[in-house]
């Protein structure tokens, strides 16, 4: 599966999400996405933004061990 | 069989937005949920740069609010569009630099053509009558239903009532009479609305959204906005007056100074877009110098970075100054003392 990555660092939070939103809209379903974000208000604020708009979310996590970065992976829903 | 009609409402991630969409909702109509991001909106994100917030949950309120009712949500920015309304809003400023009146129009415009692009039927908002002292009045009410360009399919379920009919009610997409009357600055009823649906955790009732409200903020974009000779500004400036404290003590420039670590961090990201200085012989903080410093500058700014780090009372403190070309040089300072920081100094 192809899974494309979208550059979020140095972003405050509602923006990560908003880049996500714009890149989601250009993908086809089934597609994935990994975002990279510095801001960890993205473990909150994209898994909730997939709730609601129905994408699943298949990983949500620190990088490193010393959680200066953030990784969200997700999968495109039916609706983009 | 008829399609349900096809709402979206405003969400701030308030308990009014949340209420005016359930409302609708439960009558069977189908409900989105838009919400704008301008640059001055108050997130947790923005309160967990410092350190001391670290602890505060993080979660941005307008999802939230699309969780628990259930709807889709489309975040829009603009930052960009914002800028007129901010530096010359046609109806004028509230008590601080908040164009509220403006903006609620500007928002209920986007949602509008958000609303026509996307074959949706009418707008929802949670205004309610005479809560607040500019944008919801009954007499400015209307001015934000015109101006947008949504008239009459602009509809605030909450006073619906309290107000003449709009299209939805109209074509029967909804019941007039399952809409409310609310008024005025008392929440009671929206709390009671609130325990009859279910919502027992719901983000601070009425305003406190918005940057341009806070008198601190407002008076830090008025210093900018002067020291400019002109309202303007780029989205990391009202990012930077979010952040630290700032200290004007010559007109041609000004200090930005981080308070904790979560600040310092913060700042970091920026660094490179301005002098910046630290101290290299004891802890302290990171400072950025906005304006165009002359020798003389630089060693007020050290001093004065020099009294917030923990070197304070030392006879003298290394500092650092950084250049945005890579230049460094390195002087040792005394301290500011803090009887000789005027408090004007501070924005």
């Amino acid at each position: 599966m192809n899974r494309q990555r979208l550059d979020a660092r140095h972003l405050l939070c509602p923006m990560p999400v908003i880049r996500t939103q714009e890149r989601v809209a250009r993908l086809a379903p089934g597609e994935e996405l990994e975002v990279l974000a510095t801001d960890p208000g993205v473990l909150a604020d994209i898994p909730a933004w997939c709730r609601v708009n129905g994408h699943l979310v298949l990983e949500a996590g620190p990088v490193d061990a010393a959680e200066r970065e953030f990784r969200v992976c997700l999968r495109v829903g039916p609706n983009p | 069989m008829t399609k349900p009609a096809k709402a979206v409402a405003l969400i701030s991630g308030g308990l009014d937005s949340l209420l005016a969409a359930k409302v609708v909702q439960q009558q069977g109509v189908h409900v989105e949920g838009i919400n704008f991001f301008t640059g001055f909106c108050v997130e947790g994100h923005t309160h967990a740069i410092r350190s001391k917030d670290r602890g505060r949950p993080k979660r941005n309120n307008a999802l939230w609010v699309a969780e628990q009712l259930g709807i889709r949500l489309h975040i829009v920015e603009v930052i960009e569009e914002y800028k007129a309304i901010v530096t010359a809003p046609r109806h004028g400023y509230g008590s601080n630099l908040n164009p509220c009146l403006d903006c609620k129009g500007f928002m209920v415009g986007k949602a509008h053509e958000w609303m026509i692009e996307h074959d949706f039927d009418f707008i929802v908002t949670g205004e309610v009558v005479g809560q607040r002292p500019k944008s919801q009045r009954r007499d400015t009410m209307p001015v934000i239903a015109r101006e947008s360009g949504a008239g009459d399919r602009l509809l605030r379920p909450l006073c619906a009532r309290l107000l003449p009919e709009t299209l939805p009610e109209r074509e029967g997409w909804v019941d007039r009479q399952l809409l409310h009357d609310f008024s005025g600055r008392s929440r009671k009823p929206q709390m009671a609305l609130a325990a009859e649906f279910g919502f027992a955790d719901y983000a601070q009732p009425a305003g406190g959204c918005c940057f341009l409200t806070d008198e601190n903020y407002a008076r830090k974009l008025g210093d900018l906005w002067q020291m400019r000779g002109e309202r303007s500004y780029e989205f990391d400036d009202i990012m930077l007056l979010k952040v630290g404290r700032h200290l004007r003590p010559r007109p041609h420039f000004k200090l930005i100074v981080a308070r904790d670590d979560g600040e310092n961090n913060f700042l970091m990201g920026y660094r490179r877009q301005f002098v910046h200085l630290n101290a290299t012989s004891h802890p302290g903080p990171l400072a950025l110098l906005d304006g165009e410093p002359a020798a003389a500058d630089l060693e007020l700014a050290a001093r004065l970075t020099a009294r917030f780090g923990q070197g304070r009372e030392a006879e003298s403190v290394e500092v650092e100054i950084v250049h945005p070309g890579g230049e460094r040089q390195l002087r040792t300072v005394r301290p500011l003392p803090a009887e000789e920081i005027p408090a004007y100094w501070y924005l």
